[in-house]
């Protein structure tokens, strides 16, 4: 029977990459990704443009002006005269965000009362804005604080933030480990998916069916294949962000690859259950499409898990990706002990074993 | 009115990918109203041939006038003369019939009360009134086959070229298509036919015959069967094996061809010799040796210089099957339901060891269902299906290991290496180490393959297709060996190797199971079961099949004549 098995996964691997086509297909798009991503996916803002309508002509006014324009995040200045302008800049995305000094801020902080400034955002980039706001903040901030010291009054308590784990806010760091989930998986699943539709496609599956091989054989022979293909893509992520982009890898190797086996289980179930339902490589490939999309999206790597509505939140636990991006950070980041791993790893356990099982359920059962 | 309408001087394509050109030096002339058949196996080159003549192609060099026109600079002129139907016609299998119509009058600007007076006027030709608002992709094939003609006639051409409109059409509908096509050369249209049906050609006034992008013959096909006149021969009354017998013949250096008709054997003899002596063939002592009409088939053969021979190699590497059942196969009962289609109702037959056993029915009257259901393909909704006495739906590997199978289109890896189909197949069987070297360098050996074996198999030419996807069936000795559809699409030198090889094995102990709709495939068969609307509606040997319906008028039919008034009797028994 092993060698039976093994007879399998030799064709599979000889199929993947016998032609340099195939082969490229498996190895560039990973090094591409690797090479765009972590400049391309990027939270940070720079280089936008802030805009400001001074109605006043004080000391004050012009010294912030003057600390917003040294700010990584707005390359350029634009001064606005009026009301109109104001809302043209908006409209126009000349600006992203636009600062108004009312007419009496330099007296008032010259007289000691509380002065205010108003910051207009740009509601169809509400993302970038708010990021943006949070460095007007921070400058604003800073500067009130200085006139605190140079009054040599108590500064009033304030809010001080330390970023654990990636104290820099660094984003390659938080998307490296990322693609190695993500990567993975959409090779994972092609592999099994469309493998499966192939050989229905091109009559051989019958001459499988009709051969000794059990089904389980079968798909055995698909998935060992596609993990492998997956661990070799998922490696040379991992070398890439530790050796080029210097991501601190804090964690245990052996805890990476085994959950990233679990994961891979999981995804290969799925694939395999698409492929159990799908007649053709078109509708296989599709399918993963349809799969991949949401799985990405609702994975908490766009934005948080737990942002979503609570039923969502709960029909989620069936996205493998969803468990493994938190644990691929956890040991990237945080050396994260097996113990508290285990309530991310058991749902992929869970997920394979359902998946797995179905599909074989299916398989069996679309023959009839 | 000229006598040429159709000038081919010396045309010659090249393609890019392939160092062979498609056709190499071909001339020919086309005559004006009537029917001209392009005749020869896959890949001889009619396809392109067509496609030069429709101006769809350009040749590398000669020349080809149709109508005293280039078809490739004067293509305006030759668009409203030229109706085309390619083989895999563009009809919209998710539109209804008369939206294909419509689509296809649109496209050729047929508006108004032209439009209405030729689709009334199609739909009644082809018969095809009553299913105009079924969905194309529900016709059969041979309604498919009269729609796609419909839209080919849409512009009142001229010159009607039709590309293998008879592929996947069974054989009732294929006499309705012919008989349009001659009501079209009544009215004084010019139709080529292409076929790879050598007995099509017989029906055409004069036929050119390609084999491998070259020109055989072209003229009358009686002037090429008048060549072997008075050597096609009929072993009859035979007793003993004729399977072993046709070998025998075949080794005889006067028999240039030969191939198996139900319990007879039919001999093409070389030119100038003296008959074959029976008793020397141990053919038996009744058996007798009578001349019949030489077919069209057989003269197409002695042009290529005689059959494969009668030996097969692949046989004499196999060891004889042992066992001791003596029913192999068995159906019982057997139905399959899709919904509330019945794919397959209450079939039961049994097939003995070392026995030769055909379903033979149109398409889409069911036979490949049961085939499936008796090799564990599909699970059938009641009845059994049973190989070697075990039920393939609860018994898994043991009884699958026994078993060979060839698909339809013999389905191999095709961005695997021919070695590496080999391996995987003998791997997939348990074959191992030593053991698995020693079969496939047989296999190499037996099917002269080692050329070929760094090549994929798309590459290869069909003939050794053919040989790989047997070789892959074989390697495990299988007592049962299931056929489906083996040789559509080959010409007849490789089809007579292939059954050569069948025959040999077949004498070895194994048994064939075997679908096919080729009337001449079914006279290999020693029992075959006529499949039609899921019943079988008759079983036995070609000869008793054909003796059913033997009457005053026809009183030695053919497989075809057989199988037509068959389906019919039953048809109307139905209706009745």
């Amino acid at each position: 029977m092993f060698s039976r098995i093994l007879t399998l996964i030799i064709k599979e691997l000889e199929m993947l990459l016998q032609d340099r086509q195939s082969r490229m297909v498996l190895i560039v798009p990973v090094i591409l990704q690797l090479a765009l991503f972590p400049f391309a996916a990027t939270l940070e803002v720079k280089n936008n443009t802030l805009a400001i309508y001074n109605e006043d002509s004080g000391r004050e006014s012009v010294e912030l002006m003057q600390r917003f324009s040294q700010a990584q995040a707005f390359s350029q200045l634009l001064a606005l005269y009026s009301e109109a302008e104001v809302r043209y800049a908006i409209d126009n995305q000349e600006a992203l965000i636009v600062i108004r000094f009312p007419a009496d801020f330099s007296r008032d902080i010259a007289a000691g009362l509380p002065s205010k400034i108003q910051a207009i955002l740009d509601g169809r980039r509400s993302n970038s804005g708010q990021i943006a706001l949070g460095y007007v903040q921070q400058i604003v901030n800073d500067y009130s604080n200085e006139r605190f010291r140079l009054q040599q009054k108590n500064v009033p308590s304030s809010l001080v933030v330390r970023h654990w784990f990636n104290p820099n806010l660094n984003y390659v760091w938080h998307i490296l480990p990322s693609l190695i989930a993500i990567i993975t998986s959409i090779n994972a699943l092609i592999v099994t998916a469309l493998s499966v539709a192939r050989e229905r496609e091109q009559g051989t599956l019958d001459q499988l069916l009709i051969s000794p091989l059990t089904p389980g054989m079968i798909m055995i022979g698909k998935i060992i294949p596609a993990i492998l293909v997956a661990v070799v893509q998922g490696t040379i992520i991992l070398l890439g962000a530790i050796f080029i982009y210097r991501v601190p890898f804090a964690g245990s190797l052996l805890l990476l690859y085994s959950s990233m086996m679990f994961y891979c289980l999981a995804l290969a179930g799925f694939g395999l259950l698409i492929s159990s339902v799908c007649a053709t490589q078109q509708q296989a490939f599709l399918g993963v499409f349809c799969f991949v999309m949401p799985t990405i999206m609702l994975s908490g790597y766009a934005s948080p898990v737990d942002n979503m509505p609570v039923w969502l939140q709960y029909l989620d636990w069936i996205n493998p990706l969803r468990h493994f991006i938190v644990i691929v950070k956890g040991l990237f980041l945080k050396d994260i002990d097996p113990i508290a791993l285990l309530p991310n790893v058991y749902p992929l356990i869970i997920i394979a074993i359902v998946t797995l099982s179905s599909a074989n359920w299916l398989f069996r059962h679309r023959l009839a | 009115m000229s006598d040429s309408l159709v000038i081919l001087d010396s045309v010659r394509k090249t393609f890019s990918h392939s160092v062979k050109p498609a056709l190499e030096g071909v001339s020919a002339v086309l005559k004006p109203g009537q029917i001209t058949g392009l005749v020869g196996p896959d890949g001889a080159g009619k396809t392109t041939l067509i496609r030069l003549m429709a101006g769809l192609l350009a040749p590398t060099s000669g020349s080809i006038s149709v109508d005293h026109c280039d078809p490739i600079r004067d293509a305006d002129q030759l668009r409203a003369f030229i109706g085309y139907m390619p083989q895999k016609f563009g009809l919209y299998e998710d539109l209804s019939v008369i939206e294909n119509l419509e689509l296809h009058a649109d496209l050729r600007a047929l508006m108004g009360e032209e439009r209405v007076t030729t689709f009334n006027r199609l739909l009644a030709f082809t018969d095809l009134t009553r299913f105009t608002s079924r969905l194309a992709g529900k016709l059969s094939g041979g309604m498919k086959q009269k729609l796609g003609l419909a839209c080919a006639l849409l512009g009142r051409p001229r010159l009607l070229l039709l590309d293998e409109p008879s592929v996947g059409v069974d054989p009732i509908s294929r006499r309705e298509l012919w008989k349009m096509v001659h009501e079209l050369i009544a009215k004084g249209m010019t139709v080529v036919w292409s076929t790879a049906y050598l007995d099509e050609a017989e029906l055409c006034a004069e036929v050119i015959l390609m084999n491998d992008g070259q020109l055989i013959f072209s003229g009358k096909p009686a002037d090429l069967t008048q060549r072997i006149h008075d050597r096609s021969l009929q072993i009859r009354q035979i007793t003993g094996n004729r399977r072993q017998l046709l070998a025998r013949a075949l080794r005889r250096p006067e028999v240039s061809d030969g191939v198996i008709q139900g319990h007879a054997v039919r001999l093409v003899l070389r030119e100038g010799v003296d008959r074959p002596n029976l008793n020397e063939l141990d053919a038996g002592d009744e058996a007798e040796l009578v001349p019949v009409a030489p077919r069209f088939e057989d003269a197409f053969i002695e042009a290529l210089g005689g059959g494969p021979g009668g030996d097969s190699v692949l046989a004499q590497s196999l060891s004889p099957v042992l066992g001791d059942e003596d029913i192999v196969v068995e159906a019982v009962a057997l139905t399959k339901r899709f919904g509330d289609f019945t794919a397959t109702d209450q079939v039961n037959f049994e097939v003995k060891r070392g026995e030769i056993f055909g379903l033979l029915g149109p398409n889409g009257a069911g036979k490949s269902t049961t085939f499936r259901m008796m090799c564990g393909l599909l699970t059938p909704t009641s009845g059994t299906a049973r190989v070697m006495g075990i039920d393939l739906k609860t018994s898994g590997s043991e009884a699958r290991q026994r078993l060979g199978y060839m698909a339809q289109k013999f389905s191999l890896y095709s961005n695997l290496t021919i070695e590496q189909n080999l391996k995987f197949f003998s791997g997939v069987y348990g074959l191992r180490g030593a053991w698995q070297k020693t079969v496939m360098a047989e296999m190499i050996e037996v099917f002269r393959l080692q050329p070929y074996l760094g090549t994929t198999p798309d590459t290869l030419p069909l003939g050794f297709k053919q040989r790989l996807a047997l070789a892959c069936a074989v390697m495990h000795q299988p007592a049962i060996l299931f056929l489906d559809e083996p040789t559509s699409g080959v010409d007849p030198v490789t089809r007579r190797e292939f059954w050569t090889h069948i025959n040999g094995i077949v004498e070895k102990g194994v048994t064939v199971m075997v679908t096919t709709h080729f009337m001449d495939e079914a006279e290999y068969c020693d029992r075959i079961a006529l499949v039609f609307r899921g019943k079988i509606i008759a079983a036995g040997s070609p000869d008793q099949l054909k003796e059913q319906i033997a009457s005053p008028q026809n009183p030695d039919p053919s497989m075809e004549d057989a199988f037509i008034s068959l389906v019919q009797q039953h048809a109307s028994d139905v209706s009745i």
